[in-house]
């Protein structure tokens, strides 16, 4: 191994790691795809034989052209005209911001611009469906009040945004809010930087169907407010994550057992869609999106 | 380096000092003792070498046991094993310069201590290793380095050269073609002291575990060893973990069963069931042959396949059950056709959903069984009502009957027609049993159109909504498979027709035709046609009403009827409601007809795959009903739905508000209102009336003296 030269261990020992890496932790690794889909097949939508060979030939030129440390296979989001197929490709952090691309015949990849907060306010007017075509303009009309001298106008402005900015914002806000990866995937060093953990054999069954052993992949924002004495409990190189116990509204995720405990699935229900699988006792894990892409603002009634 | 330069004079300094350095440090040990005897000898003692020690010419077997004296003490820890290491590497020396300074004193030092060794070698170390490995006497067993170290200690055999940890060579020296135990240079004590020291240092346990950081580090290498994984020291410290972590867990054995793995046994062994074939021996070939002949289970492989070329399904094995599921179903029950409907998913357990038709003549015994049991009910619940009137009657005070009338309940439609035409089997996984699911009523569509609810999983769940769902979760469920199916069931144009023996419009009201047959010169519609247009596809299925029947039926027909058969009915002439007959789109309306929402056709249909238009399915996904799909190809064709059972709406979900509030009683004759008396009035009462009722009584007994006076007079 290089890493006998101290320029950068920690980054030698990341390097290593990731092409050790077996199972697919997060969603899903191109190298493992067939088998994710396979698992998550439970939800009724996965991807037709022809889109599985044109994504694990064009997922491994991506990764050549861009120089990616790893390719994950997002999802789909369904348009009334086409779909599209989303990628991402992360680099050795991997609570980086990863770089999304997008595709409409899982061969020829774009690259999505990161997604920003205005970009997240301007497109939460936008609903309906996708339309699947990215250079489609949805209109929005608002009242704007300009001042001219004394007098205060409000006009109708009739603002145009994009379908590419609402698909970067749908994606970031499917990704922070229910991107899931179990306790114990990865782990944190005193130094920092994440990693992937080698030696992680999968949840037990018991644990496995507990909402608390599942984490939100996104930095944390509810573990800052815990109390000391829960934290106690934590063991901060695992648990620096937010679980998935806490989510409002309560009951936002359903856990089924599938196959007689031998797959345990999770399943949003706040973006309908997106499906997470994990094998218990083994390191296949990933999830999944696919889905209209729209939020399913309902859920508090349909609980 | 042949000879030992012949220099006794500096050299005595060095190691002396290192000598008293180390004996400093250390306990008291047996072997210290006769060395102040070493320096006194002097240089006698090399020559006496020779006699004593077997084959051990004083020339080149030195300058090895001269180096791994000096390479202990360079302080390596681990330094009992170096001596007899580096026994086989003579070319690798590196410290001929040590060899120059203390070369004699060296020697003699290490032939003092092979003699002593030799003399007293099997005491020394075995005390030594009995103090340091009894208390992990099975562990230190499993590695065989070590004793095979202690082993050639004890028997004086060389290490040699570090051969890879193959046991069997350690074990046996003689292999090896290495001197025995003369190769075998004893530290100076004061190293080898400290070599104990450190282990025993190592072999501590803390307090709060077994585990002492020796045991570790034994297990730990091992483990490298055995293994052998590429680039161990990056993944040293997840290594570590997991060592650290299989020691407090250890496999079970083979004899206790594994408690968290049972359900999954269990699962696997009812799936077993599945695909055992029932009847055996002689029989299997008749079976066979009935087998082939027909059978009512559809093939679901195929259409798997099909509908797995548009991306949508189960995997292939779950589809294989499902498959070996229905199987099992129409051998249970008397089934005609039978169709896998699909999948709902709910939150703790899914749905899967098979839609069947019994055969001609075989009435379904539970529906009566139930109306049954329901009309007992109704009639004990009358038989209530009507002790409760009497005993009202007898109060004084005439309660008013309520004004509110019930809307007329819309008789549900019959079997094998309109919403029941076909029968309903759920259940939660291959292999489970298959539980029917009831009729809808007309009533229960129209309320599970105001709701919307995820289903549990499990079928006697209550329905909590507002407006109250009359039913549970399984007329929910089947609420839903009937609005899904009449929404979302279609099929190429000309794969039905109507037939030809039709009664005229006029009787059945225009109602409009209820039945359809298979089209036998269907030729197929090419798939980029059924991609084009939306007009190439039909609904095969009847639209429901807003009544919540695929007939209409009106409602205040019934509503005479059972007036006639009660009692009390005043409000009769409240006037005939002008209802209007409720009519939908007739059977087979192509697609194009179908309302669109929000501007958004309800369909989008697609080729399965654009690279090879020759070869792909039409695939058509329902908008109004996200999982809904068709496909068709050629002949063949159909519908599937997969998904949580929900419509799908732009808007958000608004709950209906609640009624609003009914009048009170206005007050008449019989009903006054009036406020309750006060605990003041009431007393006053009371003592108002007591006043009379004394008044009274001594109005009597004047009375009496009146009559007993006028009577004595």
């Amino acid at each position: 191994m290089e890493g006998q030269s101290f320029g950068s261990p920690w980054r030698q020992l990341l390097l290593a790691t990731w092409r050790a890496l077996i199972g697919a932790v997060g969603a899903m690794d191109a190298e493992s795809l067939l088998l994710s889909l396979e698992l998550a097949s439970g939800s009724g939508q996965g991807l037709s034989p022809d889109r599985r060979a044109s994504l694990l030939t064009s997922l491994t030129l991506v990764k050549r052209d861009y120089r990616y440390d790893r390719v994950l296979f997002w999802g789909r989001i369904l348009g009334l005209v086409a779909d599209y197929y989303i990628a991402q490709g992360l680099s050795e952090d991997q609570l980086a911001p990863r770089k999304t691309l997008y595709s409409l015949n899982c061969m020829e990849w774009s690259l999505l611009p990161p997604a920003t907060e205005e970009m997240v306010v301007q497109t939460s007017v936008v609903k309906g469906r996708f339309m699947g075509d990215p250079s489609h303009e949805y209109e929005h009309t608002e009242l704007q009040k300009t001042s001219e001298g004394d007098k205060v106008f409000e006009e109708e402005v009739v603002v145009q945004i994009k379908e590419e900015t609402r698909l970067v914002s749908v994606i970031d806000q499917i990704d922070k809010a229910v991107a899931v990866i179990p306790r114990g995937a990865l782990f944190k060093t005193p130094f920092g930087p994440i990693h992937v953990n080698r030696t992680f054999e999968g949840l037990s069954l018991s644990e496995a169907k507990k909402l608390s052993s599942y984490f939100h992949f996104r930095e944390p924002v509810e573990l800052r407010n815990k109390t000391l004495l829960e934290k106690a409990d934590l063991d901060p190189s695992l648990d620096f994550m937010d679980s998935l116990e806490h989510d409002i509204p309560k009951g936002s995720w359903s856990i089924q057992a599938e196959r007689g405990n031998a797959l345990v699935v999770l399943r949003s229900l706040l973006w309908p869609g997106l499906t997470f699988f994990h094998a218990p006792r083994t390191k296949n894990c990933g999830y999944i999106y696919v889905g209209t892409g729209e939020k399913n603002i309902d859920l508090p009634f349909m609980l | 380096m042949g000879d030992p330069p012949p220099d006794p004079e500096t050299p005595p300094h060095q190691p002396s000092s290192r000598r008293s350095s180390q004996a400093s440090q250390r306990r008291s040990w047996e072997l210290s003792q006769p060395q102040p005897t070493i320096s006194e000898d002097g240089p006698e003692i090399p020559l006496d070498h020779p006699t004593n020690l077997q084959g051990w010419s004083p020339g080149a077997p030195l300058t090895p046991q001269e180096n791994l004296m000096f390479q202990a003490e360079e302080g390596q820890l681990g330094g009992v094993e170096y001596p007899s290491l580096n026994m086989g590497f003579p070319s690798e020396l590196q410290y001929q310069p040590y060899l120059e300074e203390g070369g004699i004193q060296a020697t003699r030092n290490a032939s003092l201590m092979l003699q002593q060794l030799q003399q007293g070698q099997g005491n020394l170390f075995q005390q030594l290793d009995s103090a340091y490995l009894d208390t992990q006497p099975g562990f230190l067993g499993q590695f065989n380095m070590y004793q095979g170290e202690d082993l050639q200690f004890h028997q004086g055999a060389p290490h040699g050269p570090y051969m890879r940890d193959d046991p069997a060579l350690q074990y046996s020296p003689s292999e090896l073609g290495f001197m025995p135990f003369s190769m075998e240079v004893p530290e100076p004590e004061p190293r080898e002291l400290a070599v104990q020291n450190a282990k025993a240092y190592l072999l501590q346990t803390s307090v709060s575990c077994s585990l002492s950081l020796y045991e570790h580090l034994v297990n730990l290498l091992t483990k490298i060893l055995n293994q052998r994984p590429e680039d161990p020291l990056s993944i040293l410290e997840s290594l570590n973990r997991t060592t650290q972590w299989e020691w407090f867990h250890p496999r079970l054995d083979t004899m206790r069963d594994d408690p968290e793995m049972e359900s999954t046994y269990e699962m696997a062994d009812r799936q077993k069931g599945l695909f055992l074939r029932s009847g055996a021996g002689a029989e299997g070939e008749q079976e066979m042959e009935e087998e082939v002949a027909e059978t009512a289970v559809p093939n679901i492989m195929e259409t798997a396949f099909y509908f797995e070329q548009a991306g949508v399904g189960l995997s292939s094995d779950e589809s294989f059950r499902i498959f070996m599921a229905l199987k099992q179903l129409v051998e249970q029950q008397p089934i005609h056709t039978c169709r896998f409907w699909g999948k709902i998913l709910g939150l703790s357990r899914s749905y899967l959903v098979a839609e069947v038709e019994f055969r001609e003549g075989e009435e379904e015994g539970e529906e009566e069984e139930m109306e049954e049991m329901m009309e007992g009910g109704e009639g004990l619940e009358a038989h209530g009502e009507e002790e409760g009137e009497e005993d009202e009657e007898k109060v004084t005070d005439i309660i008013p009957k309520p004004m509110w009338k019930a809307p007329p309940v819309i008789p549900k439609e019959e079997s094998r027609s309109g919403t029941n035409k076909y029968l309903y089997f759920v259940c939660n996984e291959p292999g489970r049993p298959w539980t029917r699911l009831p009729h809808v009523t007309p009533v229960q569509i129209v309320q599970a159109r105001k709701i919307k609810k995820y289903f549990t999983g499990y079928l006697d769940a209550p329905v909590i909504s507002f407006p109250p769902f009359p039913g549970n979760e399984a007329n929910y469920l089947r609420a839903q498979i009937a609005r899904i199916s009449a929404a979302t069931h279609i099929s190429p144009l000309g794969f039905y027709q109507f037939g030809e023996e039709e009664g005229d419009e006029e009787e059945e009201g225009g109602a409009g035709r209820d039945s359809y047959e298979e089209n036998p010169d269907f030729e197929g519609i090419p798939v980029l046609e059924l991609v084009d247009s939306m007009a190439n596809w039909v609904h095969h299925t009847q639209h429901i009403l807003p009544q919540g029947r695929c007939t209409w039926v009106n409602p205040l027909q019934k509503m005479e009827e059972e007036e006639e058969l009660g009692e009390e009915e005043e409000k009769a002439d409240e006037g005939m409601e002008e209802v209007e007959q409720e009519v939908g789109p007739p059977l087979l309306t192509p697609l194009s007809e179908d309302a669109e929402i929000m501007h958004m056709s309800p369909w989008t249909a697609r080729l399965s795959c654009s690279l090879c238009p020759q070869y792909s399915v039409a695939v058509v996904r329902s908008n109004l009903w996200p999982g809904a799909y068709a496909y068709a190809s050629g002949k063949k064709f159909e519908n599937i739905y997969i998904g949580w059972g929900h419509k799908y709406s732009p808007e958000n979900f608004n709950p209906p508000l609640p009624a609003p509030i009914q009048h009170e009683y206005p007050s008449s004759l019989d009903i006054m209102e009036i406020s309750d008396p006060t605990v003041e009035e009431e007393q006053a009462l009371k003592a108002a009336q007591e006043q009379a009722l004394a008044a009274a009584e001594e109005e009597e007994e004047d009375e009496e003296e009146d009559e007993d006076e006028d009577l004595e007079d």
